[in-house]
């Protein structure tokens, strides 16, 4: 077979990406039809920085959806196929079987393995760690930072002062000193999972109690339900048979999240907490000054009331822009974490590991690293228009 | 505010020793010393033999013990073992007159870093010499990134949301959402490789370590100014648009004063305020880039030290990188505090 073209590879491409294509009109037609009634989403619409960036965010979460179903990607990322080593972008497949796909669209890497499904698949792994650890993130910060904002005093300057302590680690010697194999062993980063993801439960509980608690009998019942779920959850997360973390046995045990990511998942969200927290308890400071504020205090709501459901609404609008800013930058983290081979397993075709692979023969071979790159890149771009866009919106109103 | 200088390094000191513990807790756990023993010794060794490895050399006391040694604060351990004496303060295995007369505390109070494990040499000279040379990369740095980063603020804000104002924006947000691995990787592609790229400069910068030139040394530093620039870009441009809507700078329009001539005088040095503590608080994040374009280029400075002791478990070599970027870190949020106080008049601390 003869090897395609760049107009027919780009065309082959475009055609993988059907469903994708197909997701986003959907959604962007109905979005704009309810648009209205959509509230701050609704405003995105107006905006074009904020509309591209939502779109390349978009663009990379439905690949990495579609890529988890095996809609689009060509071949399998993690197998080798002999003859296709370091093979440029658009060469036929050596032995391709009738039921298979002919040709390397964006070429094999230095193990043979193709390129462009591995990016595919790598968006997944990005979709999936990157908002959850910003989200785990975020509720450790809100949880510290009110209190510190709030009641200031001793509880503010212990707790900045630790905040100051994580900021200054050089975080790649922090990432170097919790994700190697020897450190697991020791279960330091089962235990400090343990602790960072009990935050969500705590904000949870106190979240409810504070605004129901004058109503003890749908109070009871609510608590009982969300924090059940949530603590049956929480085992699950932490606890993985073998490890030094091993509290609920396997029949009970909903899912299990391989030793390695788990890792990274803790390094990326103790390193991002101490940020959030700062923004927390700045807004917090500023915010406790207002009429409302002292409204409420005069009615003789409890404090965790105030700083939940008083302060913590009128904070949104900075903390969902830094929402989008954070997942951009949370990964970057990944792929520095990937870069330096450090967490994921080597095989794993996250971005970062990819470009770290690639980068080796960059001198000679450049379609290996070039994809995940300019992936990493765009993805990250559409977040922080994507934030841009937001802002601008907020602030109109 | 002297006393304010006082309580801030009061705090950094204290800040130092945390991070410093945390650092020597990590590095001092069973696992690491166990793989410390092979990596120095040889991979099959037994369990015995490991042990006898980390009992000769100290390496089993415990932790608080250790690290007063490593600070200073407490005599250097001693140890016999059948063939003459061990000790913290001297190397290898001595005889006991030698031991007397080797001094009793060796710390870095004293000026003693340690010895390195992998590169078998002093700790403070080699960290010194590595920080020369990402002294020189990191001034580079600073001397392409800040002209930069002002001129496009600068004139981003002038005008907000004119044409050159959006392409601007635009050009430091996309450099703002590349992270150094990727936008390094590209430049290499485009501009180093030897196959299909333009070949105008080298994708190593080992060379440059002797003798930087242009041709190998501009694609590391552009690699990290790239990344730095946008944000400091974007504060200026934020800093800039907000002093453009002040009332002195209509005041100034009225009287008739030229736009340039507003933008020069009235305008420029109330907008760069701002931009100064960011600056400043950019120090540590270039550090993170420092590391990464240092393996990239493989550019033997202080952040391939860093990864080169981290990844070896070498655990004095790793104290002292710490606490020297400690130090940095520390340093330029000082600076950041004291110089912001300069600049506006309106803060005043005491």
């Amino acid at each position: 077979m003869e090897p395609m073209n760049w107009w027919a590879i780009i065309a082959q491409i475009f055609w993988q990406f059907i469903p994708v294509w197909i997701a986003l009109i959907l959604l962007f037609s109905v979005s704009f039809i309810y648009k209205k009634r959509l509230g701050l989403y609704g405003k995105l619409y107006d905006s074009a920085i904020g509309l591209i960036g939502f779109g390349l965010v978009m663009f990379w979460v439905f690949v990495g959806v579609f890529g988890a179903m095996d809609f689009i990607i060509t071949h399998d990322p993690l197998s080798q196929v002999s003859g296709m080593k370091n093979k440029p972008p658009g060469t036929p497949m050596r032995g391709a079987t009738a039921g298979e796909f002919g040709y390397y669209l964006l070429g094999g890497d230095n193990l043979a393995r193709d390129v462009f499904s591995r990016v595919v698949k790598g968006a997944w792994i990005v979709t999936q760690i990157a908002p959850l650890a910003t989200l785990f993130a975020f509720m450790v910060g809100i949880t510290l930072g009110l209190p510190a904002g709030y009641y200031g005093g001793r509880l503010d300057i212990l707790l900045s002062f630790i905040a100051n302590l994580i900021l200054a680690f050089p975080v790649i010697l922090l990432f170097y000193l919790l994700v190697t194999p020897e450190i697991v062993a020791t279960g330091v980063p089962s235990y400090m999972a343990t602790v960072l993801f009990v935050f969500p439960l705590i904000f949870a509980g106190v979240l409810l109690n504070s605004r129901f608690h004058t109503q003890p009998k749908v109070r009871t019942p609510l608590l009982i339900i969300v924090l059940g779920i949530m603590f049956w959850t929480y085992l699950s997360l932490v606890s993985e048979p073998g490890s030094k973390v091993d509290l609920l046995p396997s029949s009970l045990d909903l899912f299990d999240i391989p030793g390695g990511i788990l890792v990274v998942f803790v390094s990326v969200v103790f390193v991002n907490a101490p940020t959030v927290f700062r923004i927390v308890r700045g807004l917090t400071l500023d915010i406790k000054t207002r009429d409302y504020v002292a409204a409420a205090q005069t009615r003789g709501e409890g404090s965790w009331y105030i700083m939940l459901w008083e302060i913590l609404p009128n904070a949104r609008g900075p903390l969902i822009v830094d929402f989008c800013l954070r997942i951009g930058y949370t990964t970057i983290l990944l792929g520095t974490l990937g870069f330096f081979g450090l967490g994921l397993p080597p095989e794993s075709p996250d971005w970062g590991t990819t470009i770290n692979e690639g980068r080796k023969l960059l001198s000679i071979y450049l379609h290996p690293a070039l994809p995940p790159a300019i992936a990493l890149l765009s993805l990250v771009l559409g977040l922080n228009l994507l934030a841009d866009g937001l802002r601008e919106e907020s602030l109109k109103d | 505010m002297g006393v304010f200088i006082l309580r801030r390094i009061g705090v950094m000191i204290l800040t130092a020793l945390c991070l410093t513990f945390i650092v020597f807790f990590m590095t001092n756990l069973y696992p690491n010393l166990e793989k410390l023993a092979k990596t120095q010794g040889n991979f099959r060794m037994t369990e015995a033999e490991v042990q006898s490895y980390l009992d000769r050399n100290g390496y089993l006391q415990p932790i608080f013990s250790k690290y007063a040694q490593w600070l200073g604060v407490a005599p250097g351990w001693t140890k016999a073992v059948n063939d003459g004496v061990r000790g913290r303060c001297v190397h290898g295995t001595v005889s006991v007159d030698e031991i007397n007369n080797a001094p009793k505390y060796c710390g870095i109070l004293q000026g003693n870093w340690g010895f390195s494990t992998v590169f078998k040499n002093d700790v403070g000279p080699l960290v010194l010499a590595r920080l020369g040379l990402t002294g020189k990369l990191m001034m580079w740095v600073l001397l392409l990134m800040i002209p930069l980063a002002l001129m496009i603020g600068v004139l981003a804000g002038m005008r907000e949301g004119s044409a050159t104002d959006r392409s601007l924006s635009t050009i430091s947000i996309v450099t703002t959402a590349t992270p150094e691995y990727v936008s390094g990787v590209i430049f290499v592609a485009v501009f180093a490789s030897s196959t299909v790229g333009l070949k105008w400069f080298k994708g190593t910068a080992t060379a440059a370590m002797e003798d930087a030139t242009f041709n190998n040394f501009f694609l590391p530093v552009l690699t990290i100014a790239l990344y730095g620039m946008g944000y400091i870009a974007r504060m200026t441009r934020a800093s800039m648009t907000e002093v453009m809507t002040a009332q002195f700078i209509r005041t100034a329009r009225l009287k008739g004063a030229s736009f340039l001539r507003i933008v020069l005088k009235h305008a420029l040095r109330n907008a760069l305020i701002a931009p100064f503590t960011v600056i400043m608080l950019q120090f540590p994040w270039l550090l993170n880039g420092v590391v990464i374009v240092e393996t990239l280029f493989n550019y033997k400075g202080f952040g391939w030290l860093l990864v080169q002791a981290a990844g070896n478990n070498d655990i004095e070599l790793l104290l002292a990188v710490s606490v020297a970027s400690v130090v940095v870190v520390l340093l330029t949020q000082l600076i950041s505090d004291i110089g912001y106080v300069f600049l506006n008049p309106r803060i005043r601390i005491s």
